[in-house]
């Protein structure tokens, strides 16, 4: 079996052989989706449900319609973090899940390793959909995906991100991910947004967006949260835009055939500038966006079938 | 019921006279009668034949916080004393920030005389520093001197302004009192959840560097020398601390500290998948400061070794680990991590059960920690190599967070006494 683990709540920990499984179902969803016919009877009669303790219409979108085109029976909860606060804990919400019988659990909370705290109480499969700072698994996936399919392979290949890696989930998945397969990663940004040993995660740290970006196959933009500016992290967005902002005069540094990839949702002039992210041959970001739906396909394929498995 | 009890077969360990040897200690209505090499056996007495174990005073333990007054759905004194009584404690040191603060003279003398009532666990109260540890206004330091409290502390909370501190370390010493510090400088540790590093950035979680420590001990220390105040560092953790300490302990300076068992036998590995149970405050080290502290152990530079008790239910802990509530109990398992140190080698017998002992008990001023003819006995008997495992959930008292969970520990306590009586075993 190429993908053994019952949930999957991290990229750190996986084995090439199971990322690369997880990419090569994912590239045969990406061609089911755009021939338009549908495997409903994959998931037929599982419940998958998106658990979002934080707002993200996008990935929450995208689980949803990877389960749909699996056919399975999909339920949107959104749970404000404040009535978690008010008394229902996490695992209260564990219990009543588990009494849902839910099948597969898309779990987004703004806590690092809640998703690992729900795991070890429901009967479900969990997804990591975003966890605090921690993780972004399916994130990282379906950027390794877009690369793949723009370069042909992820070995060898110089990827720079760039921007606030200290508090990015997107970031240390990708780390994990792209590390593990063998590309060369380098991570871009102010001392203050760069976290602590950064270097031991088997990356470059660069604090010059010229030098970081020097001949890179991959150029992947953060998004900077404005708290970042409150918590005095950094001094204002024109100094970060200035420094760290992607322009194409930045861009000039890294390959010519270089890629630009962003997660969204993008600050347009604070991260990234608006004639580099629409540029349409170097911007791959909407082909992200395509991408997340076959990946979620596959994680959610990958996971029904472990569970089958197991019951046996 | 015979008013005599004889204890034979022992090693008899004292730190306090240097006794430690094969012995026998004679108990009589509630006091030590006589202790030696050998003694007669009086008509009538009962006899406890320890078969090789340890007998030592009964442990001080001089840091642990109680979950009453105020929390008591997570212990109350009597749990903790249930607790103390298996973990050979006796006599135990009580942080201030419960709630309410013990910032009233009062309270200190209630604190006391609920630690009578459990007839096992004598409770020597800290009074808050400031008023309900809030780190604003002092409390009234005389009155609770003079009503007993043993020093002043706001307890987990740092006193982060430096001429707060400096003002507590110069009123206190008119009184003869210690400031105990939680030394971590609060601006750099808000928010903060793990050691800073590695173990922290791949966990995502936010970090606190570790140098928040060593900040504040160099800067009490400097304040100490100032004003001829005393210092006490609780849980020092980190090595550039005890640095700092060792230094200014050579240069004379009325400056103390102690360590709790997780920071000695633990390192940051231990929260590895978000495990709750071992997030503490301070947090867990690398394991260079590890090694650090059990350096500091066997050099002299750590004066105690306390519990460092927390008691949380698991509501507080059952919680994405940036909210968990830090803190672990550390009543019954005090002794034996501490005997893992003599075990590994690193220290001997006689220093350890000093550590637990003699020492906390000189820092606090109490009468306790040693034996002593016709004072009241208090006793822990132990059986140093005998193994067992640690259990949350199966822990005596009501607190079960312990950081300790799937340890096998070598040295258990068969017996505890307290002024005369068993209370345990």
């Amino acid at each position: 079996m190429y993908y053994p683990h019952r949930h999957l709540l991290a990229i750190e920990g996986l084995h090439p052989p199971e990322i690369t499984h997880l990419l090569d179902l994912a590239e045969s969803y990406v061609l089911l989706n755009r021939s338009g016919k549908t495997q409903r009877d994959l998931l037929r009669g599982r419940t998958l449900i998106n658990l979002f303790f934080e707002d993200s219409t996008r990935t929450r979108t995208s689980f949803e319609l990877a389960g749909k085109r699996l056919g399975a029976d999909v339920l949107n909860m959104s749970v404000a973090t404040s009535s978690v606060n008010k008394g229902e804990t996490l695992l209260d919400t564990a219990a009543t899940l588990n009494a849902m019988n839910c099948d597969l659990l898309a779990v987004r909370h703004d806590q690092s390793g809640a998703p690992n705290l729900l795991a070890q109480k429901v009967g479900a499969a969990v997804i990591n959909a975003g966890d605090g700072t921690h993780e972004h698994p399916t994130q990282a996936l379906l950027d390794a995906l877009t690369i793949r399919r723009r370069k042909g392979r992820l070995e060898g290949l110089t990827v720079a991100i760039c921007g606030d890696i200290a508090h990015s989930r997107v970031a240390r998945s990708n780390i994990h991910l792209l590390t593990t397969l063998g590309s060369r990663v380098r991570v871009v940004g102010p001392p203050t947004l760069i976290p602590a040993e950064a270097e031991r995660l088997g990356i470059a740290v660069f604090h010059d967006m010229r030098a970081g970006l020097a001949d890179a196959d991959i150029v992947m933009m953060l998004r900077l949260q404005r708290e970042r500016m409150a918590k005095g992290l950094v001094p204002s967005e024109r100094e970060y835009f200035h420094f760290f902002g992607l322009d194409q005069e930045k861009l000039a540094h890294a390959k010519p055939d270089a890629l630009v990839m962003h997660p969204g949702p993008m600050n347009r002039g604070v991260e990234i500038d608006s004639a580099v992210a629409d540029d349409p041959v170097r911007s791959v970001i909407k082909e992200q966006v395509e991408m997340g739906v076959a990946v979620r396909m596959a994680v959610l394929d990958t996971l029904a079938r472990v569970q089958r498995r197991n019951a046996l | 019921m015979p008013s005599d009890t004889l204890f034979t077969g022992v090693r008899l360990l004292d730190p306090a006279s240097a006794f430690d040897g094969p012995g026998e200690l004679l108990m009589r209505d509630g006091r030590i009668a006589d202790f030696g090499a050998s003694l007669g056996r009086p008509d009538g007495a009962m006899v406890v034949d320890g078969d090789g174990a340890v007998l030592c005073p009964g442990l001080v333990d001089m840091r642990a916080e109680l979950g009453e007054p105020g929390y008591e759905y997570r212990e109350t004194i009597a749990s903790a004393a249930q607790a103390a009584a298996a973990g050979g404690i006796t006599t135990l040191a009580a942080l201030p920030d419960s709630r309410p603060a013990i910032d009233d003279p009062a309270l200190v003398q209630l604190l006391r005389t609920r630690g009578e009532e459990t007839g096992s666990l004598a409770i020597l109260p800290y009074a808050a520093l400031t008023r309900g540890c809030r780190g604003e206004e002092f409390s009234e330091l005389g009155l609770l001197r003079a009503a007993g409290a043993v020093a002043f502390t706001d307890g987990a909370r740092a006193i982060g302004p430096a001429r707060l501190m400096r003002l507590a370390l110069a009123y206190a010493r008119g009184f003869g009192a210690r400031i105990v510090q939680h030394p971590e400088e609060p601006s750099l540790a808000a928010g903060g959840a793990a050691t800073e590093g590695e173990l922290a950035t791949r966990l995502g979680l936010p970090g606190i560097p570790a140098v928040a420590e060593a900040i504040l001990v160099a800067r009490d220390i400097r304040l100490a020398e100032l004003t001829g105040g005393a210092v006490h560092f609780a849980h020092v953790s980190t090595a550039e601390a005890l640095a700092l300490i060792r230094r200014a302990k050579d240069g004379g300076l009325s400056v103390t500290c102690d360590t709790a068992p997780p920071y000695f036998d633990l390192n940051e590995t231990a929260i590895g998948d978000f495990r709750s149970y071992a997030k503490l405050s301070p947090p867990l080290r690398a394991e260079a400061d590890r090694l650090a502290v059990c350096a500091a152990l066997a050099d002299g530079t750590i004066d105690a070794i306390a519990s460092d008790h927390a008691p949380r239910d698991a509501d507080d802990k059952r919680l994405p680990f940036a909210q968990a509530a830090p803190g672990g109990t550390g009543l019954a398992t005090l002794l034996a991590v501490t005997l893992a140190q003599v075990h590994g080698g690193a220290l001997t017998l006689a220093r350890a059960i000093d550590l637990l002992t003699a020492r906390p008990a000189r820092l606090l001023g109490a009468d306790a920690g040693r034996l002593q003819k016709d004072a009241p006995a208090d006793l822990c008997l132990f059986h140093p190599e005998r193994i067992w495992q640690v259990e949350a959930g199966k822990l005596p008292g009501k607190a079960q967070n312990t950081p300790f969970d799937g340890r096998a520990l070598e040295g258990r306590v068969l017996g505890t006494w307290k002024a005369g009586r068993r209370v345990f075993g």
